[in-house]
């Protein structure tokens, strides 16, 4: 297929148009927005127009279609991509998102005339509760970063409650992903480190030595970055606890454990969900995802607003005190004991949606969810680890991590592994991540794919390997056959070109 | 094998310093800017500001790395090489060639306990 | 097993031999017996599609929908039709973050894209790839203002804000340790005088003023950025993009970052979201933007490219240094108002905004005819969004609407002292004549 090399702003030209309005019903009133006709001081409009296109429908229908054509989705093949539950977005969501019944409403419509959306969103927070048994939860973050930030806010805000306003540091195993300490330095924490064991898990001892009265809490994954079980899960939300501080269950992982065993019963005390890993919704290239919150039931006060409670009969929202007043020491508003505001409305309700779809469309069958996963993994792990090195030989759940070729003699690395599997058609595995070793490969094949997929999979992964030995140049400089070849970053970082009209 | 060059200190966290009468000139070690790969932006302070031993003062960023910059010796920046703001590759090129900032030494006794040549050629084993 | 779980049980049995373990539950054997799930889930039974369908068309049932006459940061216009169609195209659906460019080109062109088209709008010269709505990006541009004032803490915004974004700034603001001030009001603009004065404070990173305001006004922010600027602090504008075609830009104004909501770019209200965030500034403070930037460079063959760029600004780089803890985009969305700005173009966008302005501005003069209302605010100027002041009971001319299909404004003084009286009211070019008139003449006959 020949490549689509044009910007939409290269097709342009003067006078087409891609829509259609209504003709104008107030010519009387204004014909154009110019201080004559509307009244609108000169000074208060736009000097310079914005050059945006000017194309047909047709136009804008090829372009963006060929546009899509130079990308990879779950849906074109096998994405292994570790950490991310690249599984299969089912349609029935998706036709159940677009219904017309809920697309048109406005969020602050009355109550009344949104019961059917608030009852969507209050039994999603339900039957996320049995699956996680934690107590409630909060669908307004955005995403699972949004979520985390979302999640220490309650942590915070439980711990100043109590007037404990020395609890402000977090423990952060050194193996977690960097959104971890992020989301608690935006949330005004001090990070503390706890040390990894060589299998990857949270070193117990090193724990005991952090903990303290100034600690707010703990974030952890459970599986964990390497994908697995943190089996003294229970002795450390013991220690926490004994300690003051809660425990945050970091829900990146949470796929494997349906069916398995639920964060609340672990002991944690907040965690956030990525709806759009372990319920099924469309990764979208980065968006929109969604990353609810759920609390023990010590802390659903805590919880942000707007919540859904459902009161005789009725879904009602409880949007906590709106009003704004300007005073120096005390901040700008009051919140009573919730932790704030998140989001302007209700989250993400459309992917709200979809994930409750999801579950609705596998009801107690989604047990079977965590189980197939983890089988999934487990397999190609054993299959491929006569190729690869696997450094930490232990049972996984939804995934593991190589540590590059098993042989590694040619030079060959792992990003190269991965972009000569994009010759092949597959996505690549997430790859330098976790840190803990030099060349992770981290695979995670979902429940949804066939053992056929993984046979073939495995087949390459082979391949590729033999390659490395046999030919390494041509590894080194793969992928060979993708719409583009290996890019240029340091030029694109060095002299940054991020708008059409810094290419003119 | 990254150089080590005679006659100037080194921090662990892999600045150098040079010592003209009481100004030190800073800079990143090659280790550290082979480390880092190809520089694309060094952030730089102010002239002006005043910092002290192991405070950081910038940062150096490659494609898929960053380092922040650790002050080996407290004092006044008096200048900064602004060369880098355009030619960041620069440090590339010659890490101790191309300084980062000039200081005004507040305590020049700071620069005794920095590590001499050999034994920063140790860490960077 | 089920339409979403493809193995059969002679596959399962295939691949413990491989693994060399008896059964699936081997593979759990780590879990302590303590936590390990030894229950059903309190789930209902798999539902088959039909039955998800009708699940959720009762449902729907349940909702009115309405006529849409109000705002408040979410705007009922126009959607074309090939948005939809293009979106639910898979490779664009179910692709993840493009990490792996030589096979994302797809997402990246039209983030690219994107990034042009918001640059163009806001007449700023950087932005980033989307963020995850409108108030959330006013947030990080304020962090932004205190990141690069580097020692200052201190944030100011104008109390003419949407009282729902400033709750959520100073949700923000509280457990990030920033100080915010609300910049008084006087009737319904900001208050300048007030504004010097706090400046004189000294301390103020960042200034957070709207356009159009929360009342739908038009403010006039000459001498702002000077005032602004003289105290080394970063004007930041929250705007609605769509205005923005005939609206002063930010950066005609002399603001330093532009934020808001993408949503009036066409996205359905769809009960506040999923909608996109936008944020962009003057290029000097490119290093400070939080979230991805998509750049364009070359493939070693010389081809044209996109890739995400300036990365090690980022969380997964600079861990708890990093400016923002976002790692995602609204990919999407940002798609989304791509092609709404592809299709509607230069005269288009412009037409929405002539139009939205006329139909408003005949929804106020009638209500005003009716002697039931006054403006709250005498000649402001306003675009598709304005107060009024009423004789009625707000609560009740609402509710009673809303039962016959319409959705009449925004109860001010649900937010604001002093506005028990008022309403937010909004058109836009999607409101006909025959509504309004229909809304008009339900208000003049309302029984209340």
């Amino acid at each position: 297929m020949k490549y689509y090399d044009k910007l939409i702003f290269e097709i342009s030209r003067e006078g087409r148009v891609g829509y259609s309005l209504p003709k104008s019903e107030w010519e009387g009133l204004t014909s154009s927005l110019s201080e004559e006709a509307s009244g609108i001081a000169k000074n208060l409009l736009r000097e310079t127009p914005a050059e945006l296109p000017e194309v047909s429908e047709l136009d804008v229908v090829r372009h963006y279609t060929n546009v899509s054509n130079k990308n990879f989705g779950v849906e074109t093949g096998f994405y292994p991509l570790g950490s991310c539950t690249m599984k299969y977005n089912p349609k029935i969501n998706e036709e159940i998102a677009h219904h017309p019944a809920f697309c048109g409403l406005h969020p602050l419509q009355s109550e009344e005339s949104v019961q059917g959306a608030l009852a969507i969103y209050y039994h999603t927070a339900r039957v996320l509760s049995e699956l996680t048994g934690l107590a409630d939860f909060t669908l307004t973050p955005f995403a699972g970063a949004h979520g985390e930030l979302t999640g220490l806010m309650v942590m915070r805000q439980y711990h100043l409650l109590r007037g404990d306003t020395k609890r402000t540091r977090v423990i952060v195993p050194d193996s977690a992903h960097g959104t971890n300490p992020a989301s608690a330095a935006v949330c005004g924490l001090e990070i503390v480190e706890v040390k990894s064991t060589a299998n990857g898990t949270v070193d117990t001892n090193d724990l005991k030595g952090l903990l303290d009265d100034t600690v707010a809490g703990i974030m952890m994954t459970n599986p964990n970055t390497l994908g697995i079980y943190e089996t003294q899960v229970v002795e450390i939300a013991h220690l926490v606890h004994e300690a003051g501080g809660l425990l945050y269950y970091d829900g990146a992982n949470l796929n494997p454990m349906l069916g398995a065993s639920r964060p609340g019963d672990m002991g944690f005390d907040i965690m956030h969900i990525n709806l759009h890993k372990t319920f099924s919704t469309p990764h979208g290239g980065g968006g929109p995802g969604s990353g609810p919150v759920g609390v023990a039931a010590h802390l659903v006060d805590c919880l942000p607003n707007p919540r859904v409670v459902f009161v005789d009969g009725k879904y009602k929202v409880k949007s906590g005190k709106m009003k704004v007043e300007s005073n120096h020491s005390g901040g700008i508003c009051q919140f009573g004991n919730s932790c704030g505001r998140v989001a302007a409305f209700m989250g993400n309700f459309g992917v709200v949606m979809k994930a409750y779809t999801y579950i609705l469309s596998l009801g107690k069958d989604i047990k079977h969810v965590g189980p197939i996963a983890t089988l999934n993994a487990n397999y190609v792990k054993e299959s491929l680890r006569d190729a690869y090195y696997l450094p930490v030989d232990t049972v996984c759940k939804h995934e593991f991590v190589f540590d590059g070729l098993a042989d590694k003699s040619t030079g060959v690395t792992t990003l190269d592994i991965a972009k000569r599997l994009l010759d092949y058609g597959y996505h690549a595995p997430t790859i330098y991540f976790p840190l803990l070793f030099h060349q992770s490969i981290m695979i995670e094949p979902t429940e949804t794919e066939s053992k056929e997929t993984l046979d073939d999979f495995i087949d390459i992964m082979h391949r590729v390997a033999e390659e490395a030995l046999a030919d390494p140049d041509m590894v080194k400089t793969a992928p060979h056959t993708t719409p583009v070849r290996r890019l240029d970053e340091t030029t694109a970082a060095k002299n940054p070109l991020i708008k059409y009209r810094d290419l003119c | 094998m990254s150089k080590v060059i005679e006659g100037i200190k080194y921090a662990d966290s892999h600045e150098w310093v040079k010592v003209e009468g009481n100004v030190g000139i800073i800079g990143i070690s090659d280790y550290a800017q082979h480390s880092l790969g190809d520089i694309v932006y060094v952030d730089l302070p102010s002239e002006g500001d005043e910092i002290s031993k192991g405070e950081e003062f910038g940062a150096v960023e490659s494609v898929k790395a960053a380092s922040d910059l650790y002050s080996p010796v407290s004092g006044t920046i008096i200048e900064i090489n602004s060369e880098l703001e355009a030619s960041p590759e620069l440090i590339n090129q010659d890490a101790y060639e191309n300084w980062i900032i000039k200081v005004e030494l507040a305590d020049p006794s700071e620069v005794d306990a920095l590590l001499d040549a050999a034994a920063y050629e140790k860490i960077c084993e | 097993m089920n339409k979403y779980i493809p193995h059969t049980p002679d596959d399962i049995r295939q691949m413990l031999d491989k693994i060399g373990v008896s059964s699936i539950d081997d593979l759990f054997a780590d879990i302590p017996a303590s936590v390990r799930l030894q229950k059903e889930y309190d789930l209902p039974e798999a539902m088959s599609e039909e039955e998800i369908r009708a699940y959720f068309k009762a449902l729907g049932d349940k909702n009115r929908q309405q006529v849409i006459f109000a705002g408040g940061g979410a705007y009922d216009h126009y959607t074309p039709s090939v948005i939809d169609a293009l979106l639910s195209r898979s490779e664009f659906l179910t692709a993840y973050t493009p990490y792996q460019p030589e096979i994302s080109q797809g997402t990246l062109q039209y983030i690219f894209e994107y990034q042009s088209h918001i640059c163009e709008l806001t007449g700023m010269d950087c932005t980033n790839a989307s963020m995850y709505d409108g108030a959330t990006a006013a947030v990080e541009a304020l962090f932004m203002a205190v990141a690069q004032a580097k020692k200052k803490n201190r944030v100011l915004v104008s109390a003419t804000l949407n009282p729902t974004l400033i709750t959520i700034i100073g949700t923000y603001a509280k457990y990030k340790g920033i100080e915010v001030d609300l910049i008084p009001e006087t009737d319904g603009y900001t208050d300048r005088t007030a504004m010097q004065a706090m400046l004189a404070e000294g301390d103020v990173a960042g200034v957070l003023v709207g356009s159009p305001n929360h009342y739908g006004i038009i403010e006039d922010y000459t001498g702002f950025a000077d005032d602004i600027h003289a105290a080394k602090a970063l004007m930041i504008m929250h705007c609605d993009p769509s205005a923005l075609a005939v609206l002063k830009t930010p950066a005609e104004w002399g603001a330093d970052i532009a934020c808001g909501d993408g949503q009036p770019l066409g996205i359905p209200l769809s009960f506040g979201g999923p909608y996109v965030g936008f944020l962009a500034c003057r290029k000097e403070l490119v290093r400070k933007l939080p979230g991805r930037i998509v750049g364009a460079t070359k493939d070693v063959d010389g081809k044209r490219a996109f890739v995400l760029t300036l990365q090690a600004r980022e969380q997964h780089i600079r861990r708890e240094k990093a400016n923002s803890n976002i790692c995602s985009n609204q990919s999407l969305m940002a798609l989304h108002i791509t092609i709404y700005l592809a299709l509607m173009g230069k005269q288009g966008l412009r037409e929405v905004n002539e139009q939205s302005y006329g139909a408003a501005h005949y929804l106020h003069d009638e209500l005003v005819k009716t002697g039931l209302f006054v403006p709250a605010f005498p000649n402001a100027p306003f675009l598709k969004e304005f107060a009024l002041r009423t004789t009625l009971p707000v609560k009740a001319l609402q509710a009673q609407l809303a039962e016959q299909g319409y959705m009449a404004g925004i109860a001010l003084g649900d937010y604001r002292e002093g506005m028990d009286d008022c309403i937010l009211f909004c058109a836009t070019e999607k409101r006909t004549k025959g509504q309004i008139d229909e809304l008009v003449k339900l208000v003049k006959e309302a029984k209340l």
